[in-house]
């Protein structure tokens, strides 16, 4: 077996273990983790072929296909900024919406019971029922 | 092209690549993020030994000061800023068995790929050595991302300028004009001002030997610049200086100067020399460091810009239990 081989087979596993992870990863941010995983293996068998090439051509690594993944990691690295920077911002978005929901009913606002309370027993029955279909079903 | 020959190779290749797959489904596994992407940094540093024993220095370098370094400053800010989440409730058995058998299926069939490829591997190192004199540049690699493939590397500087625009645009409308505040911690632990004052001399250095040897030996524009934004984010995170705000004058100049020079040149190439991104005969060299030099400071300045994050006003005291609630999400 040689290298090449080696870590072409282990960027095929990290691509199967990266797309697992970004379809039922834990959080977010664990499946922004996975998606980067699939890139990397994606990468390594790009690699793979390069070393293969490389040794064939009489070089220890073909310089086109190296090329192009420098390029690619760049290019990865800039799109996770901007998923992390959109989670970051998302979850300060529901922070500042659950203050908003929560100040009128601690100081007991007269003048709308009828919709807060509407709107902040939404999203809580929503994830007790999913949790416990969850916890159902395993 | 260094390469390392080791007495039995396989020694490594292997618990290199087992390394790598059983880190990688821990950290598909594990119940924490901060865990989680304290593994993937390691899976990042590791990643670059693989590229060197693939024989391609340049990667490693670059999977090293990306992957390993900023992709973990940017991961562990974000992981810092969200705080431990309570997991999302798991999908039903049956569901996780089908998505592993695809995956599974999926890594089988790109297993049999890599097996089955073609005896005599094609390849364009001979093309590229045939015409590498012409750049002047001693590193294959360097000059297939300069000449021979320019506009890839031209449409990926400009690809990181709008990386920096979308993420600024991320910001609320009232904190426009303010400054990144992501990097904004808490108060610096003393180990991380120390480290703060101790490495930026070191890593400027190391930057711009990258950038500058980069022309004959593995390095370049891409990996020096990667190391230089390490220094700005760990000056920043270590409350030694302050990002500057989104509507910094200079600091657009420097986002767009790499990019606004390759296209510049690149269309007085199909003027002077024959082609669009063609170099005229003579001034080849020159003109490739002028390029890679504002090459460095644009990548420089815009992944430092990511990892600084999008333009907030400065928060007023509370709400920031995120510390405090993370031992809860450990459950």
């Amino acid at each position: 077996m040689t290298e090449a081989q080696i870590y072409g087979i282990c960027g095929a596993g990290l691509v199967g273990i990266g797309l697992y992870g970004a379809i039922l990863g834990r959080s977010a941010l664990r499946r922004l983790l996975a998606f980067n995983l699939v890139g990397s293996g994606v990468f390594l068998i790009f690699g793979a072929i390069a070393r293969r090439g490389g040794l064939a051509g009489g070089a220890a690594s073909d310089p086109v296909p190296q090329a192009l993944v420098i390029t690619g990691l760049v290019v990865a690295f800039a799109a996770t900024a901007l998923a992390a920077a959109l989670l970051i911002r998302l979850a300060a978005v529901e922070r500042d919406e659950a203050s908003a929901r929560g100040k009128p009913e601690a100081a007991g606002a007269p003048s709308a019971p009828v919709a807060a309370p509407a709107k902040s027993t939404d999203p809580r029955t929503e994830q007790p029922a999913t949790g416990q279909s969850g916890a159902g079903h395993s | 092209m260094p390469d390392f020959p080791l007495p039995v190779p396989l020694w490594a290749d292997i618990p290199l690549a087992l390394a790598l797959l059983v880190l990688a489904l821990w950290l598909t596994a594990t119940r924490r993020d901060r865990a989680a992407v304290i593994g993937f940094t390691g899976y990042g540093l590791l990643a670059a030994i693989a590229w060197v024993r693939l024989g391609s220095v340049d990667v490693a370098l670059t999977e090293a000061a990306l992957g390993g370094g900023l992709m973990g400053l940017l991961l562990l800010t974000a992981a810092a800023r969200l705080g431990e989440r309570a997991d999302q409730p798991r999908p039903a058995m049956p569901v996780r068995l089908l998505v592993g058998v695809l995956c599974l299926g999926v890594t089988l069939a790109l297993a049999a790929v890599v097996l089955s490829l073609p005896a005599p591997a094609p390849n364009l190192v001979a093309a590229v050595a045939a015409n590498q004199a012409a750049t002047e540049l001693g590193n294959p690699v360097a000059a297939v991302l300069i000449a021979f493939r320019a506009v890839d590397t031209m449409l990926e500087s400009v690809v990181l300028a709008l990386a920096v625009i979308v993420l600024w645009s991320f910001g609320a409308d009232r904190a426009w004009g303010a400054r990144p505040r992501t990097l904004d911690l808490g108060p610096p632990s003393p180990a991380l001002m120390l480290l703060g004052r101790l490495l930026p001399p070191l890593g400027l250095i190391v930057g711009v030997h990258l950038f500058w040897t980069g022309a004959d030996h593995p390095g370049g524009p891409f990996q020096g610049g990667a190391v230089l934004a390490a220094m700005a984010a760990l000056l920043w995170l270590a409350r030694l200086g302050e990002p500057p705000p989104v509507s910094d004058g200079l600091t657009r100049v420097g986002i767009v100067i790499g990019p606004l020079l390759f296209l510049l040149i690149g269309l007085a190439g199909a003027v002077i020399a024959d082609a669009f991104l063609a170099y005229p005969e003579g001034l080849t060299k020159p003109l490739i460091l002028l390029i890679e030099a504002a090459k460095t400071l644009s990548v420089a300045v815009a992944l430092a810009l990511l990892v600084a994050g999008p333009p907030e006003l400065p928060a007023p005291a509370p709400a920031r239990g995120e510390t405090a609630a993370e031992p809860g999400g450990t459950v």
